[in-house]
């Protein structure tokens, strides 16, 4: 702090923080990061693919596809606060309740009903969110039996993998653009990005959000409604949920109870490597994205090399680690 | 148009000929948590263009009393009426919308926003806190991250924040306790801006000096109870300080009748035996957070006080002898020889131990007594083979029966009284002995009878040869615990009395950072 030595009032008092760049490096340069890493993979993937690069960008875009959506869902709650473990089992849900119901539906009507099924997801997650603010229940522990309820509801739904989507429902994640090359998958990511968070981020609820997962007493004492917002932070995670899980149903066509099971852990991987803070209040979704990019190519490299699958998962778990942790070095650098 | 034909007439006339219809007042508010009470019945009145002090000793329910007037928790009971209107503040937003705009002691900007984000979240017009701080003659770029900013000038920002409403009452928390003298000088104008506006500002702080040069009356709180309302600038601090401790004669009573409680020590012996005990602790010049070069000597056999304001160093202080801070400069030598403590086992292993103040800081809540008052004996005797249970249960026995605490429900810590926890934390070093006990308020929120004890016991322990640093928000205490009193203000030593001179009205004086007369000191 820099303070006019002269006590008479008239002297100015003023504050100079870090320079902007400093600043602008220190609030962006982890999701800045995150996408260079992800740039600097593609050269290696590719020298290990004999395919057209379209083509391999295609499959990327459509590997990670679900869990970009369940890694969105995930940022919002942690973002504001709280944890949410019950994303992947909601996911099943939408995915074999859509899977059951679009077999025999045309196009249109598999869109309309995709709207609902996002709507009753949102309302789904809301609940929970409504319980964890109304009891005080850690959010681990609430969402934590939610996991087993939805679980539950997708055997209830669909005992054995079946169903389907409408063909041209599935070409929303598995077609391209106007056959530009452009994957479809990666439109309709960003596009939900652009549509729903971008908007949101600067607004009123967008910021209390951040307030509220930042220092929960200062949003209240701001004035910010603070169980509203928790509950709005996991109803706009159950929208990206609802997402995930219809991105599940058109990438594979069928509709299968136990398909959303490994995205709860890696969504939270995803929003950690993508650098949003556990304790809330700090990132962004934009990393995110490029970490659940990261994360699906990574694996697609192991199998490309042809490492054995279980040894895969090592490799991931230790890149993880490893990542955050130079992230962490990092950034404690820039700090201080 | 609405909005005046609504309004009552005789309110307007009423609030034209000023003083006759308080702008807030406030009748019997009262508030319990659990069994603690934190605000008994308390009467305030602003009238509007008045700059009002709200005064009283740590815990007299001063910021309990705004927190209920702001709507941050709800009264058991009383009422509070603005501009003659029955009201209770729902919100600090709703508070806002009556009028009254709280600067709160805790920052109420969100640390991982900037303070353009944190304006926009409130829905304050940025151009207007912009152009309030120029007014004050301050600049602050708002694209910076708050957690960045330092505490005084996120003060500042609360400030203008809360002014940019014009608001009726500006509620002013303690604000000068974490500022340099020049934004303080810039707050006391903005309060005598609010006065000429005909708005009030009601005003919390432990600087009487400030009190007196710019407030026109003073309300004072004691034990959550209003016990005068006064104009300061005509009583002056003395008469303050009285209004603050009660009447002389009540007072004088109160200490007799602990001194007979506490009569393990007759003042006359006390006097006669100057106490001459090796020097255990020496502090030489340590610096570090508030503290700004304190040296002290703690001798065994003696119990040294330390009285101060809160925030004064005193916490800092603690936590740098006990290693749970690391000295930015000076030395500590313990018995004759030097050591800088990383961490609470290094200062344990030279058998410095501490009390904290929050007795859940040094406690495992859910463990049993017998568990918390033998958990620093596991780092002693066989601290790798199994634990000797018969020895460790004749220790803790022998702690547990010394401090008369009771055992009904000591299969979980956390159960036990206010009083009884804080008797366990004490045992804890008892079980495992110690050279230097740092007692950081060991008093706080136990009863008159477990107060005894606790003094009784500190008494004893000394006359045992042990050396023992105390310090206490209840002033009362000094002169019936101690044989020195160190007075700390803006982390230095301002005096040093003989426990025996160590009176309230002495302590206060120097705990103000005001010089003693000759006579006293």
């Amino acid at each position: 702090m820099t303070t006019a030595p002269a006590p008479a009032p008239a002297t100015a008092i003023e504050f100079r923080g870090a320079a902007p760049w400093r600043r602008a490096l220190r609030l962006h340069g982890w999701t800045i990061a995150v996408w260079l890493v992800l740039l600097a993979m593609v050269p290696y993937w590719r020298s290990l693919t004999q395919q057209d690069f379209k083509f391999d960008l295609q499959a990327l875009a459509i590997d990670a596809l679900p869990l970009c959506f369940a890694a969105m869902a995930q940022a919002v709650v942690v973002i504001s606060g709280g944890i949410d473990l019950s994303i992947g089992s909601l996911m099943g849900v939408v995915n074999v309740l859509s899977a059951r119901e679009m077999v025999d539906m045309s196009f249109r009507q598999a869109l309309l009903f995709s709207l609902l099924l996002i709507a009753l997801t949102a309302l789904a997650s809301g609940l929970t969110g409504t319980i964890i603010v109304l009891t005080r229940i850690p959010d681990i522990v609430v969402t934590l039996g939610m996991l087993f309820v939805w679980q539950g509801v997708a055997l209830w739904i669909m005992e054995i993998p079946g169903g389907g989507v409408p063909v041209d429902y599935s070409d929303l994640a598995i077609g391209d653009l106007g056959s530009t090359g452009i994957p479809n998958a990666a439109v309709v990511v960003f596009a939900a990005f652009l549509l729903v968070w971008v908007p949101l981020r600067w607004l009123r609820p967008g910021l209390a959000l951040y307030a509220v997962g930042s220092n929960r007493n200062s949003a209240y004492l701001s004035g910010i409604g603070v169980s509203r917002t928790r509950i709005g932070a996991y109803m706009l995670a159950g929208v990206f949920t609802g997402l995930a899980g219809l991105a599940l149903s058109a990438s594979s066509g069928i509709g299968d109870p136990n398909s959303g099971t490994t995205y709860t852990l890696n969504s939270v991987a995803a929003v950690v490597l993508g650098g949003v803070s556990l304790l809330g209040g700090v990132g962004g979704l934009i990393g995110v994205i490029a970490a659940a990019y990261v994360l699906t190519l990574s694996k697609i490299i192991l199998l490309l090399r042809g490492t054995d699958p279980n040894y895969a998962n090592v490799y991931q778990g230790a890149l993880i680690i490893l990542v955050v942790v130079i992230g962490g070095l990092l950034t404690r650098k820039t700090r201080s | 148009m609405e909005g005046a034909a609504r309004r009552p007439l005789r309110v307007r006339s009423h609030a034209m000929n000023d003083h006759a219809t308080p702008l807030l007042e406030v009748r019997g508010v009262a508030k319990h948590y659990g069994p603690v009470v934190a605000l008994r019945s308390a009467d305030l009145s602003v009238s509007p263009g008045e700059v009002h002090a709200l005064l009283g000793a740590n815990g007299a329910g001063k910021s309990t009393l705004v927190k209920c007037l702001t709507g941050v928790i709800r009264p058991d009971s009383g009422t509070i009426s603005v501009s003659g209107r029955d009201t209770r503040a729902r919100s600090p937003m709703h508070a806002a919308r009556l009028g009254l705009s709280p600067v709160f002691q805790d920052p109420a900007l969100v640390p991982d926003l900037s303070v353009a984000q944190n304006l926009r979240l409130t829905g304050s017009s940025i151009d207007a806190v912009r152009s309030q701080l120029a007014a004050m003659n301050l600049k602050v770029s708002f694209h910076e991250l708050v957690g960045d900013l330092p505490l005084p000038i996120l003060r500042m920002l609360d400030l203008a924040r809360a002014l940019i409403h014009d608001p009726q009452l500006l509620i002013l928390d303690e604000i000068t306790a974490a500022l340099p003298s020049d934004l303080a000088d810039r707050v006391f104008d903005v309060m005598s801006e609010r006065r000429e506006k005909g708005r009030s500002v009601l005003f919390i702080t432990h600087r009487l000096a400030e009190v007196i040069a710019n407030c026109d009356r003073a309300t004072i709180l004691r034990d959550g109870e209003d016990v005068g309302t006064m104009v300061p600038r005509e009583g002056g601090e003395a008469r303050i300080v009285e209004i603050m401790l009660g009447p002389e004669a009540a007072r004088a009573e109160a200490a007799a009748s602990e001194r007979d409680g506490a009569a393990e020590r007759p003042a006359a012996e006390a006097e006669a035996e100057p106490s001459e005990g090796a020097a255990v602790l020496e502090v030489d010049d340590v610096r570090v957070g508030g503290v700004q070069g304190i040296s002290l000597t703690l001798r065994s056999g003696e119990v040294l006080g330390l009285a101060a304001l809160e925030g004064q160093g005193q916490d800092e202080l603690f936590e740098a002898l006990a290693g749970q801070r690391k000295l930015e400069s000076g030395e500590l030598r313990m018995d004759g020889k030097a050591f800088r403590p990383r961490h609470p086992y290094d200062a344990i292993r030279r058998r410095i131990v501490l009390v904290p103040p929050d007795r859940l800081l040094a406690l495992l809540p859910q463990r049993s007594v017998r568990e918390n008052v033998a958990a620093p004996l596991y780092n002693t005797p066989l601290r790798w083979g199994p634990i000797n249970m018969r020895e460790e249960g004749r220790r803790v026995r022998r702690a547990v029966d010394a401090l008369q605490i009771d055992m009904r429900a000591a299969r979980q810590v956390r159960r036990l009284s206010g009083g009884n926890q804080q008797k366990v934390t004490i045992a804890r070093w008892l079980a495992s002995g110690f050279a230097a006990l740092l007692c950081n308020d060991p008093t706080r929120g136990i009863d008159v009878g477990t107060k005894r004890q606790v003094y009784a016991l500190l008494r004893e322990l000394a006359a045992d040869g042990a050396a023992i640093l105390f310090f206490s928000s209840e002033l009362a205490e000094f002169p019936l615990v101690c044989d020195r009193v160190l007075t700390i203000y803006g982390g230095r030593v301002t005096a040093e009395l003989p426990g025996a001179a160590a009176d309230e009205e002495t302590l206060l004086q120097a705990m103000h950072g005001l010089e003693l007369d000759e006579t006293a000191a």
